[in-house]
C-alpha cells in the first residue's frame, strides 16, 4: 500500500534482472524516493568509489505518493555518487516516467556493474529484460524515445534516457524522461552512460493502491484546494512558470551575471517570463505557446515554447520548429544572464539542445560563463576554443557550444568538464563558481545571505533545491526574513533542508511547498502508507535523511573545508542593487548551523545526534 | 435534464487527474491504463486533448453487440456495458468509429465511459475545467457565447 513493496535489481555486468522485496524497516525510516534510495546506496557502495567505475550504483526510486492522485504525485529520484561532484547525488524528475514505474509494480530499480555493450532495460509490469542498445547509442534523447516506442510497438511506453552527452562523459549529463523532463544535476546521466545503460522503458498497468482510499482522497482534495487558492501555485506558476522570478531576483540584486562578476543583468527583462509571452516583431507570435503539467500536477508550471523560424539557430532546421520544453528560470539565468546573452530565442535553442542531448543547463551555462571569463583575461585563446570568440554576451558562442558540448565534440568536450576542472586546467580555479564541484544556480548569495549557507552545506554541491530560503527571504513564505541579514538563517536553512528531504522522499514536487507545509503533506502520506505519519515524524525523517547524506559525503572524503563558497562571493562586494557593498557572511552562519544540527565544530554529526536519529 | 461531458482541450494541461479519477471510480485503484478517458499529448504542437465516448444516440457499439450487453441507461443516456452479459468478442470495438470502447484483458470484457451514473469522476477531478458536465442540449453554449462576443459589433440601435 503506497509502496509497491518490490524492487528490481539489475546487474549490468552479468546481464541479470531479479525482483526483491522492499526492505520495509528502511521504508519506515526513510519513507521513499530520495531518502530510501540513499539508504540503499549508502548500504551497498563504498563511498570512496570512483563515480564512473562499475562499482558505483545507480538507483531510480519512486516515493509512496508517486502514482497516486496526490497533486504532483509523479516524481522519481535518481540516486548515485555524482560524476560532477563525487558527493551523494539525488536528482529528481517529473513528467510521467516515475508514475509509470510505480504502475508497473516497482518502488525502485537498482543498477549495478557495467554492461559489456550498450543496453536498455524494458520493464513491462512484472517482467523486465535487458535489450541491446547498439542501435540507440549515438542517438539523442528525442530520437531514442521515438526509436524505442517504434521498436516495442507501444506508444504508451514511458522512456527515461541519456543523450549523446551522457555517452561522451560530459560531467553534468542528465537523465531525461518524456522528452524534456530531467533528473538534471550532478552528472547522474554521466554515471548511467559509464554503465553502458542507454535507457529505461517502462509500461505499467498494475496500478497503485493506498492504505485508506477514502481518507486519501479527502486529504489530497483538501491539499489541492490549498494549491489552487495560493497566489504562487494557483496563478503565478501556471501563468509565468518559474520565470516569474527573473525580474524579481534581478531587482533584488541577487542575479548572478557574467560568472558572478555582477549581481544584476541589464538584459533581464528581455529574457523574462513577460518577454516569453510577448509577440515577437519578426513573426507576430510569442515564444511561449502553452503551459504543461507533469503527471498528476494541478499547478502546471511547465513551459512549452516555439522558436522563431527565422532565428539564425533554426533556419532550414525544421526539427527545431515544433513546440518543445521552454525556458525555466534556472535555464534562462544560466544560459542568459550568467553568460551575458539576452537573445531569448538563442537561449530557447540552447535549452532545446540541453534537453535533446541530455545535459544540465545550469552547469552547462555556468561552465560557458567561466570559460568566457577565462577567454576575456586571455587564459583561453581563440586557437584553444577552436575558433569560437568566447565573449560575454555572444549568443553565437553559446549556441555553438551547446551543440558541440551536447555531442562532446571539439571545444565542447572541454566545456563538458564542468567549470571546476576547466578553470583548474586553464590555471584559474578561482573562476569556478560552485560548491563541491557543482555550479551555482540562479541566486547570488551576496544578495540573499541564507542561500550562501544553503549552497555551502548542500549535500549534493551548490543547489537551490535543498533549502530554498529564497521563499522566506524574498517571497515571504512561510514568513518574511531579511535577505541581507544573517541572524536566524542557520535555523531557517536547517528547517528548509529537513522539510525538503521529506517532500522529496514522499514522491511529490517541491514546488508544492510554495503553498504546502508538511501539515498538508503528512495527512496524504499517512493515508497512503502504514506507520502513522505525523508532521513530527516527517520532520524527523527529513533530518535523518539529511544526516545520512552528510555521513556518506564525510566517508567519501569531504570535510568542513568543503562547506564553503568561492572567494569571489566572500570577498568581492556586490557592485549594484540593494546588496551593494555586501559579500556573503558565511562565517557568521556556519558555526551556528553546525551547532543547531548537532554536529561538531568540524561538521561531523555527534554520537548523540546519530543516536537521536537512530542512525 | 440529460448531461454530457464537454471537453475543451484548450484548457487541458495534460496532468491526467481525469484518468486517475476514472480508474479509481471503475477499478478501485489508481491505474490510468484502465481509464475510460484518455489524454493525448501532441508534443510538437503543444496540444493536450482528453478524449472519451460521446454516448452516440444510435450507438454503433450497442447496435453491433451480438448479445445485447450494451444498454442505454435511461436516466443518464449513457450506453453501459453489462459485464455479466459481455462475452468479450470485441465486435463493438471494431464497430465504434471513435475507438472509445476497448477490451480489458484483465477482465475479459470491454469497457467504456458510463458517465459514472450521472456524476462523472473525470469532470470532478479536472483542475482546469477542461472537462465539464453540461446540459446535453447545449454543449455548444460556450462556443456560441464566444462567437457571439466576437461577431457582435457592439453597435447600439437608438
Amino acid at each position: 500500500m503506497g509502496w509497491a513493496r518490490k524492487i528490481l535489481r539489475v546487474n549490468l555486468t552479468a546481464g541479470t534482472v531479479k525482483p526483491e522485496p522492499l526492505n520495509m524497516d528502511w521504508a519506515q525510516k526513510y519513507l521513499g524516493s530520495r531518502g530510501l534510495g540513499t539508504k540503499y546506496l549508502v548500504e551497498e557502495i563504498d563511498p570512496t568509489v570512483d563515480p564512473l567505475s562499475p562499482d558505483n550504483k545507480l538507483i531510480f526510486a519512486t516515493g509512496p505518493l508517486t502514482g497516486t492522485m496526490a497533486s504532483t504525485g509523479g516524481r522519481y529520484t535518481v540516486i548515485t555518487k555524482g560524476a560532477l561532484t563525487g558527493a551523494i547525488a539525488c536528482s529528481n524528475s517529473g513528467g510521467f516516467f516515475g508514475a509509470e514505474l510505480k504502475f508497473a509494480g516497482w518502488d525502485m530499480i537498482i543498477f549495478e556493474g557495467k554492461a559489456p555493450s550498450p543496453v536498455f532495460l524494458f520493464v513491462e509490469d512484472g517482467n523486465a529484460r535487458l535489450l541491446p542498445a547498439d542501435h540507440l547509442w549515438g542517438k539523442s534523447v528525442w530520437d531514442t524515445e521515438h526509436a524505442i516506442k517504434a521498436q516495442l510497438q507501444d506508444p504508451l511506453v514511458r522512456v527515461s534516457t541519456i543523450g549523446v552527452s551522457g555517452e561522451k562523459g560530459v560531467k553534468y549529463a542528465c537523465i531525461v524522461n518524456d522528452l524534456h523532463r530531467a533528473a538534471g544535476r550532478s552528472g547522474v546521466g554521466t554515471v548511467m552512460g559509464s554503465k553502458n545503460l542507454k535507457a529505461v522503458a517502462v509500461r505499467g498497468t498494475e496500478g497503485v493502491k493506498v492504505r485508506d482510499f477514502m481518507g486519501f482522497l479527502k486529504a489530497s482534495e483538501t491539499a489541492k484546494g490549498v494549491l489552487s487558492g495560493n497566489a504562487v501555485t494557483g496563478q503565478g506558476l501556471p501563468t509565468y512558470g518559474t520565470q516569474v522570478l527573473m525580474n524579481v531576483i534581478n531587482e533584488t540584486g541577487a542575479m548572478p551575471t557574467r560568472n558572478h562578476r555582477d549581481i544584476q543583468f541589464e538584459g533581464a527583462h528581455k529574457i523574462s517570463a513577460e518577454a516569453m509571452a510577448e509577440k515577437r516583431p519578426t513573426d507576430g507570435k510569442s515564444n511561449l505557446v502553452a503551459n504543461q503539467a507533469c503527471f498528476g500536477c494541478t499547478i502546471a508550471c511547465g513551459r512549452v515554447s516555439m522558436i522563431d523560424k527565422t532565428h539564425y539557430t533554426v533556419v532550414n532546421r525544421p526539427q527545431y520548429w515544433g513546440a518543445s520544453g521552454g525556458l525555466e528560470y534556472e535555464a534562462a539565468w544560466a544560459l542568459g544572464s550568467n553568460t551575458g546573452v539576452d537573445d531569448l530565442e538563442a537561449l530557447t535553442f540552447a535549452n532545446f539542445i540541453c534537453n535533446e542531448q541530455g545535459m544540465d543547463p545550469i552547469s552547462f551555462g555556468a561552465t560557458v560563463s567561466a570559460a568566457m571569463e577565462l577567454y576575456e583575461i586571455g587564459a583561453l585563446t581563440k586557437e584553444q576554443t577552436g575558433g569560437i570568440e568566447l565573449r560575454f554576451g555572444s549568443a553565437e558562442a553559446l549556441t555553438q557550444l551547446a551543440e558541440l558540448t551536447g555531442k562532446g565534440e571539439g571545444f565542447g568536450a572541454e566545456i563538458g568538464l564542468g567549470s571546476k576542472l576547466l578553470c583548474e586546467k586553464y590555471g584559474h580555479p578561482e573562476f569556478h563558481m560552485g560548491v563541491k564541484g557543482q555550479e551555482f544556480p540562479a541566486y547570488d548569495s551576496r544578495g540573499i545571505q541564507g542561500m550562501g549557507l544553503t549552497y555551502a552545506t548542500s549535500n549534493r554541491g551548490a543547489c537551490h533545491l535543498r533549502s530554498y530560503t529564497v521563499a522566506s527571504e524574498i517571497l515571504g513564505i512561510p514568513e518574511k526574513t531579511d535577505p541581507l541579514a544573517t541572524d536566524g538563517k542557520a535555523g531557517l536553512v536547517k528547517a528548509f533542508q529537513d522539510a525538503t528531504a521529506a517532500f522529496d522522499s514522499a514522491g511529490i514536487c517541491i514546488f508544492t511547498s510554495f503553498a504546502w507545509t508538511l501539515q498538508d503533506v503528512a495527512p496524504q502520506v499517512d493515508a497512503a502508507i502504514e506507520g502513522g505519519w505525523s508532521v513530527e515524524r516527517m520532520v524527523e525523517t527529513g533530518e535523518r535523511i539529511w544526516n545520512l547524506e552528510r555521513q556518506f559525503n564525510l566517508a567519501a572524503g569531504f570535510t568542513a573545508k568543503d562547506d564553503t563558497l568561492p572567494k569571489r562571493l566572500l570577498s568581492e562586494p556586490a557592485k549594484t542593487g540593494p546588496a551593494t557593498g555586501r559579500v556573503n557572511d558565511l562565517a557568521k552562519m556556519l558555526p551556528e548551523y553546525y551547532e543547531i544540527r548537532g554536529w561538531t565544530a568540524e561538521g561531523v554529526p555527534t554520537n548523540e545526534t546519530l543516536a537521536r536519529l537512530a542512525l | 435534464m440529460q448531461r454530457s461531458l464537454n471537453i475543451d482541450p484548450g484548457k487541458c494541461t495534460g496532468c491526467r487527474q481525469c484518468e486517475m479519477a476514472c480508474s479509481y471510480e471503475n477499478e478501485g485503484v489508481f491505474n490510468p491504463s484502465k481509464s475510460r478517458i484518455k489524454v493525448f499529448t501532441f508534443d510538437a504542437e503543444a496540444r493536450f486533448v482528453p478524449y472519451t465516448c460521446t454516448q452516440c444516440s444510435e450507438a454503433w457499439c450497442m447496435q453491433a453487440c451480438p448479445v445485447d450487453a450494451i444498454k442505454v441507461n435511461l436516466a443518464t443516456g449513457a450506453k453501459e456495458v453489462h459485464a455479466d452479459l459481455c462475452v468479450g468478442c470485441k465486435v463493438c470495438t471494431i464497430a465504434c468509429p471513435f475507438g472509445t470502447i476497448n477490451y480489458n484483458a484483465s477482465s475479459g470484457k470491454v469497457m467504456k465511459c458510463d458517465l459514472c451514473e450521472g456524476d462523472p469522476a473525470c469532470a470532478k477531478a479536472c483542475p482546469t475545467q477542461a472537462i465539464t458536465f453540461v446540459d446535453s442540449n447545449w454543449t455548444g453554449l460556450e462556443k456560441m457565447r464566444a462567437w457571439a462576443a466576437k461577431t457582435d459589433t457592439g453597435a447600439r440601435a437608438n
